[in-house]
């Protein structure tokens, strides 16, 4: 009994030294959600895998660094970027001025825009809507479209996760719909096939994979693709402001990633088409 | 340390402090309820009432709160079945949701507390009352519920401070109570540190509360035990 | 539907069992911790001295007062910048950052050890105070006092204390699941999600704890018997 003690005392100092580790030089240190699937997710063998996954290792390759890749809640993910827990996030983080005020933004790497969900025989997907809404510049079929979908969606209830350019799209362009914040997409997705909330809004590729995935066969996309404004600039690799180095070496990265084609093609393996950005 | 931004928070947070109160005195007065029965069925003689009260406080004081509130939540709502059932209005919400495993939850451990309460009235009080001439429900309200609840009156006040902190966790299954809004107040501000100090300190000040009434009451309860000036 | 708990890459089984795993070790290290930090508080809190026993009783109060999740929160984003300073202090002037599971076991081990305070302080005092005066009296030193008699005696009226703050350890380590560390509740949160099958695996989650915290009731209540060996019953 002692002894066993003894060895897990010294076990669990072994844990803690281990962890003091020096960081820096030729690794990066990069945050995911690990539940955003296609961009990031968790697989049944507990493996982190999707794009950004890929993209990453990529990246790093470029820069001959060593990758190591982590999973960290979407909650706590620039606040654990600040205190150091890691040097880059790349979970499907759409640039955003709100964002830049606490962090830099290497990229962007992709772009994607942002769409409704809802059930099958949801009365929301009764009307027509623009095929595409840019927000920072909203012509006159556009408004139609978001005029349309405010009265629609008058009284409704919408799912968003939270801390994200949803939340605020939401807030900022339909006040009057009441919006209910998840700390994980997959769980706005459960709660919209058991009917708690109305609709989910979402990047258009995280809300086709809700449709896609097991007991999602109700769920189906609907209104206009949104674009700009408050949905910034697409996605890109955040990392802190006093990283300049590190920032200038993913942009370089990216962009040769983005200028071969090799984004691409790891965008059509995972999301079925192209999201790299085009100049 | 941003104190401009603490204080902007402080209006914000408190405005989901009535949310937790409602969310802890639902549910403590529902698991009461709930407790008293699982109490009475544990202290019978019967196993066939003994055993599923004991089962059932095996099962919920040995599993972590946060397990039990995404079963219901989540879990439950899986089912197409229960969603077209009765239960569906109270389950589709989350603000039931919670208060539900809430009070499933306290109830568990409120019954062990009035259990241990009873058990701890002396044999002699109620040999002395039954010598009397007292009947079953004249000793049970005059002697062992006042002993009773003197006895189990702080352990009470403990298990109403862990709810006030367990309402906390309903945050996770999409409320805004205190611990909610602070969540969304940081994912504005990214002031991790700023907002969860306001948080604490009204969870705190709400505990203090609580603790000073609780040992109020108590003085009022023990007058043979106070000391005469 | 329960090939989803398989053993393997295609199913959750043993991703589930190693976050099983996990839990057992965050809490073990936790508990540990707790019960340093417990003898610690337990000891300020007697020792008659008012500085250390206010800042005892500012720490029982402030852990016990703030909801775990918070105490989490806060250690998770802060220990970082705390270790570092620390380290600065000391000289070193490294890149020091504690993984998800320190933070976790330092997070939970101060809750535990909030609660530890109380039943080793409770326990210090049901010790009678003649057996030291005696023990004194035939010459033992105040070493030989507190491990052969104070100790020993205190463990026995403890324990059953400990073993709640035990079981209350198993369970608050299911809040470190928002550091994203792959414990029980981590791995079913995931599976629930990518499954869309939320009531299979927070079942199970429910069946490991409540395993879990079975098998240590069946501990506690046999370390419970040997610490009573010398104790005559009625």
């Amino acid at each position: 009994m002692k002894k066993s003690l003894t060895v897990l005392a010294a076990a669990a100092a072994l844990a803690m030294t281990a962890s003091v580790a020096q960081a820096q030089g030729s690794k990066i240190r990069v945050a995911t959600e690990g539940a955003y699937p296609p961009w990031n997710a968790t697989n049944a063998a507990g493996k982190l895998e999707g794009f950004e996954i890929d993209l990453a290792n990529e990246l790093c390759k470029r820069l001959s660094a060593q990758c190591e890749i982590v999973a960290q809640d979407w909650d706590g993910i620039i606040p654990s970027l600040q205190a150091k827990k890691y040097d880059v996030i790349m979970a499907g983080m759409s640039v955003t001025d709100e964002r830049k005020k606490v962090i830099d933004f290497a990229g962007p790497y992709a772009s994607e825009p942002t769409s409704f969900a809802a059930l099958k025989n949801s009365p929301l997907l009764k009307g027509s809507f623009a095929e595409r809404v840019t927000l920072d510049q909203v012509d006159g079929d556009e408004q139609k479209s978001i005029d349309a979908l405010k009265a629609a969606l008058k009284g409704k209830t919408v799912g968003v996760q939270v801390s994200t350019i949803q939340a605020n799209m939401l807030e900022k362009h339909f006040p009057d719909v009441s919006m209910k914040t998840y700390d994980k997409i997959d769980s706005a997705g459960l709660d919209l096939v058991a009917g708690r909330i109305d609709a989910v809004l979402a990047d258009r590729s995280a809300a086709a994979a809700l449709a896609q995935a097991e007991g999602g066969k109700d769920i189906t996309l609907f209104g206009p693709g949104f674009t700009g404004g408050v949905l910034g600039v697409g996605v890109g690799a955040g990392v802190r402001k006093d990283d300049a180095q590190l920032k200038a070496n993913l942009d370089k990265a990216i962009q040769a990633a983005t200028a071969d084609g090799t984004i691409g093609k790891l965008s059509t393996q995972w999301f079925g088409f192209d999201i790299s950005i085009k100049k | 340390m941003d104190l401009t931004l603490m204080w902007e928070s402080l209006p914000r947070l408190l405005g989901g402090a009535p949310l937790t109160l409602q969310l802890v005195g639902l549910s403590l007065l529902l698991g009461l309820c709930i407790a008293v029965g699982l109490a009475v069925m544990r202290l019978s003689r019967n196993p066939l009432l003994s055993g599923p009260a004991a089962a059932y406080v095996f099962v919920f004081r040995g599993t972590p709160l946060l397990v039990q509130i995404f079963l219901i939540y989540y879990g439950l709502g899986q089912f197409p079945a229960l969603r077209e059932s009765f239960a569906w209005p109270f389950l589709r919400e989350a603000y039931w949701c919670a208060v539900l495993a809430l009070a499933l939850n306290t109830a568990a451990y409120t019954s062990e507390i009035i259990r241990g309460g009873v058990q701890s009235v002396p044999f002699g009080q109620i040999e002395a009352a039954r010598a009397l001439g007292m009947g079953r429900m004249q000793i049970y309200r005059r002697i062992v519920a006042p002993i009773a609840l003197r006895q189990a009156l702080p352990a009470y006040g403990n298990e109403i401070i862990l709810m006030v902190k367990a309402s906390s966790l309903a945050s996770t299954i999409t409320l805004l109570e205190i611990t909610g809004i602070a969540r969304r107040l940081i994912s504005q501000t990214f002031a991790v540190f700023e907002i969860f100090i306001i948080a604490g300190a009204i969870y705190l000040l709400m505990n203090f509360v609580v603790s000073r009434v609780i040992s109020l009451v108590e003085w009022r309860l023990t007058p043979h035990l106070r000391r005469a000036t | 539907m329960f090939e989803l708990l398989a053993y393997g890459d295609t199913g959750w089984g043993d991703e589930l069992l190693a976050g099983t795993a996990m839990t057992v070790a965050v809490s073990l290290g936790a508990f540990l911790l707790g019960q340093v930090f417990g003898l610690l508080g337990a000891t300020a809190k007697l020792s008659g001295r008012r500085i250390p026993a206010a800042i005892a009783d500012v720490y029982t109060t402030l852990v016990r007062g703030i909801p775990e999740l918070l105490v989490i929160y806060l250690l998770f984003f802060g220990s970082g910048n705390l270790l570092r300073w620390f380290a600065g202090l000391m000289g070193l002037d490294g890149y020091f950052e504690p993984n998800a599971f320190t933070v976790g076991v330092i997070a939970v081990g101060l809750i535990s050890g909030s609660y530890s305070t109380e039943v080793i302080r409770g326990a210090i005092q049901a010790v009678p105070h003649g057996q030291l005066e005696a023990a004194r009296a035939l010459g033992m030193r105040p070493r030989q006092v507190t491990f052969r008699i104070l100790l020993p005696q205190m463990l026995r009226f403890a324990l059953p204390g400990l073993g709640n703050v035990w079981q209350l350890t198993l369970k608050d380590t299911s809040l470190i699941s928002v550091t994203a560390l792959a414990e029980i509740m981590r791995t079913a949160h995931l599976a629930a999600g990518s499954t869309r099958n939320p009531f299979l695996f927070y079942s199970t989650a429910a069946v490991l704890y409540l395993l879990l915290t079975s098998l240590s009731t069946y501990a506690f209540a046999r370390a419970e018997r040997h610490a009573g060996r010398g104790v005559r019953r009625a």
